[in-house]
């Protein structure tokens, strides 16, 4: 299955990329995901425990399972206000 | 013109019409504003001992308007006959200018001072937005909570602050 994943704030600093799309195998979560792009990114490990995320815009927990064609938002600590 | 409650936007903020919102939707329900308490967040010239030049606020614009369903929800659960708008400013806010505006209307005062404070507790805690602060000699990322609107920790130290 296929997703797309957004980042935000230091987090895209880091990757490079607002966007971008990756293959996984099906059943998998967030968590899974993330574990994939911090073994890809290094950089991304402080934010192991900080780390929030997103399914098609929706709050979501790092165990929330995935499916084809989701929309999967990472967002460090947030600074609004 | 029909204001919304909640926006992001790159324009300059303008309290007054978050005012004109508030009381004109309660005005709208059985029951009249009798009072309105507002709040405006500036960017400050100073952070951590460093000089401040600019902000540049980012957004995650669909989740941020459901952060502001859950602040709103939460708000109208403990005071219920508050009305709140919140208007967010994203992209280089200087110095001096606002970044954030509350207002909280509702028959009687002591309500909207509190859910004010509420909504902007809430607001910092749990908004996917973030500020890139550029000072004198460099710039970072500025993180604050970890978002999660179901942690009721987070949400009770809110309440806390709002009705100490």
């Amino acid at each position: 299955m296929q997703v797309t994943i957004l980042f935000f704030a230091r987090l895209r600093d880091i990757t490079g990329s607002s966007e971008l799309t990756r293959e996984l195998p099906d059943g998998v979560n967030v968590k899974f995901l993330w574990d994939t792009l911090e073994a890809e990114y290094k950089e991304l490990s402080p934010y192991h425990d900080t780390v929030s995320t997103a399914i098609n815009a929706e709050y979501a927990k790092m165990d929330g399972t995935l499916t084809d064609g989701d929309e999967v938002a990472f967002l460090p600590p947030v600074s609004g206000g | 013109m029909d204001i919304p409650l909640f926006t992001i936007t790159r324009d300059k903020l303008d309290l007054t019409i978050l005012i004109d919102a508030v009381v004109r939707n309660l005005d709208s329900s059985t029951t009249k504003a009798g009072a309105v308490t507002s709040f405006l967040g500036l960017v400050r010239n100073e952070n951590r001992g460093k000089k401040v030049i600019r902000l540049e606020y980012e957004a995650y614009e669909p989740l941020a308007t459901k952060a502001f369903e859950y602040i709103s929800q939460e708000v109208q659960h403990r005071w219920p006959q508050i009305c709140l708008a919140l208007h967010h400013r994203i992209g280089t806010v200087k110095v001096g200018e606002p970044s954030i505006a509350i207002a909280a209307s509702a028959p009687h005062r002591a309500e909207t001072f509190e859910a004010c404070r509420y909504a902007i507790e809430r607001a910092k805690q749990i908004m996917p937005i973030w500020k890139h602060e550029f000072f004198v000699g460099g710039d970072i990322w500025i993180e604050g909570s970890k978002t999660d609107p179901e942690d009721e920790l987070a949400r009770e130290e809110a309440y806390r602050l709002a009705c100490r």
